[in-house]
């Protein structure tokens, strides 16, 4: 009744009784930017401030609680300080490439949002190349962060554009052969398409062995790509003071991070759709009743919990492991995470042929 | 929305940061100084030229890299059709892995794969 879907197609309705086709069209499209807008604004908020509750829990402290109730008001503050500080250019720096490259970060962080289903027939764009889409779009991202390394006229900031570039096109492979094993027991690229296919069970549960190793490698590989500890080598604090950003202050460096932010969330989203089953609700099988239960939780709140326990997995790994170096990192994923993601795809595909799965 | 949606995607982008540099430059009081535009260096000067040439083994994995993205690129279409192929499918899957896997040892036999 109250679900995504039913109040998008009121509201087109309700546009189409007074507009004109192409005026409903550009109203939506305004209100869509909007939607779209306020989302970022708000998970930007959010992420930051429970990566901080979950760190300061995770360390036996209480973390940010004095802005507002539980601290809940702290990343407004922040954002507010961010705002009133200068943005400064470096005089030696590539003026353009280093004022562009935010803005890159940020469309990437912006596109990679179409395909995914937020809840139940709600989502921007159903392409039916949409994983595809995904991880074409998701590498435009290591531009931007070598754009800003290289432009910012600092030995620290091309040392950690340089290890980030590195790292992200090495962990891409092991992310893209992991999520193949759920397009190969799937048979399609569309996202709507691997949902429904985990109507009756998550993949996770449905699919064994070989779903379980592309999960943990997936979750692995993802980590690296996001930049994320223990994988921050890009901007790691001790030796490189700030990484590729190092340079940037004020917006230029709010809209770095928040991208960074987003980008967890959109990795954890597409990991939630591939191997948690997106917004399906936890189904078993033909349990007709037990499914029907499941099916009143609403669907937009099944994908936001998958999605955020996997954001927490993400940032208690941040919390446990020690960073690692370039080249621990490098044979991790070269000699290990690649042999084994690749034996696992055809594991895939023989149990997908033969039907093993339930 | 369809593939309109990626145009709005891309306005919402720039006019997000647009936005938000806007504003702060705008309540923005700054001086400027010749100190002030240095690159960040712990307090020294920096000594030489920040343009230099980096290690080689990033261009080493980078070429690496590369063939194996081309590869993954031919994985896709293969990975739609696999389970109603059949049998087909693994055994030319296995070929084409075994082919791909042979120039990945003999890269790491030259060691391309050895962090300098």
């Amino acid at each position: 009744m109250w679900s995504f879907s039913h109040i998008a197609n009121e509201l087109h309705e309700w546009l189409s009784s007074i507009f004109n086709p192409t005026w409903t069209l550009v109203i939506e499209m305004v209100l869509a930017g909007v939607a779209v807008i306020g989302l970022f604004a708000a998970l930007g908020l959010v992420l930051v401030l429970m990566e901080r509750r979950v760190a300061a829990w995770i360390q036996i402290r209480l973390g940010p609680n004095r802005v507002g109730p539980q601290g809940l008001l702290q990343s407004l503050a922040d954002t507010l300080k961010l705002i009133v500080k200068e943005g400064l250019t470096p005089s030696g720096a590539d003026k353009l490439l280093f004022n562009v490259a935010p803005f890159i970060a940020m469309i990437v962080a912006m596109l990679l949002m179409a395909p995914i289903a937020f809840a139940k027939d709600f989502q921007l764009w159903d392409m039916n190349i949409g994983v595809l889409y995904v991880s074409a779009v998701s590498s435009i991202m290591v531009i931007s962060i070598l754009m800003a390394g290289w432009s910012s006229n600092n030995k620290y900031s091309l040392m950690g554009a340089m290890r980030s570039g590195a790292q992200i096109v090495s962990y891409e492979l092991s992310a893209g052969l992991s999520i193949l094993t759920i397009v190969v027991l799937t048979g399609s690229l569309q996202v709507s398409d691997i949902i429904h296919a985990q109507a009756t069970g998550w993949w996770i549960f449905k699919g064994h062995l070989p779903v379980w190793i592309a999960f943990v490698t997936f979750i692995i590989a993802v980590t690296a790509e996001t930049n994320r500890a223990p994988f921050d080598l890009a901007e790691a604090e001790s030796e490189l003071t700030a990484g590729f950003h190092t340079e940037y202050s004020g917006m230029k460096f709010a809209l770095f991070f928040l991208a960074e932010y987003i980008n967890v969330f959109i990795v954890c989203a597409i990991g939630a759709t591939l191997f948690l089953g997106g917004w399906m609700p936890f189904h078993i099988g033909n349990w007709t009743q037990f499914n029907h239960v499941m099916d009143y939780i609403p669907s937009s709140i099944w994908f936001f919990g998958k999605t955020f326990f996997l954001i927490f997995l993400i940032m208690w790994f941040r919390w446990t492991f020690p960073r690692l170096r370039i080249d621990q990192l490098l044979n991790l994923e070269w000699k290990y995470l690649l042999p084994i993601s690749m034996i696992n795809l055809l594991l895939a595909t023989a149990m997908a042929i033969l039907g093993w799965h339930f | 929305m369809g593939a309109s949606s990626l145009i709005v995607l891309i306005i919402a982008a720039v006019a997000f940061s647009g936005i938000a540099i806007m504003l702060s430059t705008l309540v923005l009081k700054g001086s400027k100084n010749k100190q002030k535009g240095e690159p960040y260096e712990c307090g020294i000067p920096t000594q030489g030229k920040t343009w230099i040439q980096l290690n080689v083994g990033y261009y080493l994995f980078a070429l690496i890299f590369l063939i194996f993205d081309v590869e993954l690129v031919f994985l896709y279409p293969w990975a739609v059709v696999a389970k109603s192929m059949g049998w087909i499918a693994m055994i030319e899957i296995v070929i084409f892995f075994f082919i791909l896997f042979m120039g990945f040892l003999y890269a790491h036999k030259k060691g391309a794969l050895k962090w300098m």
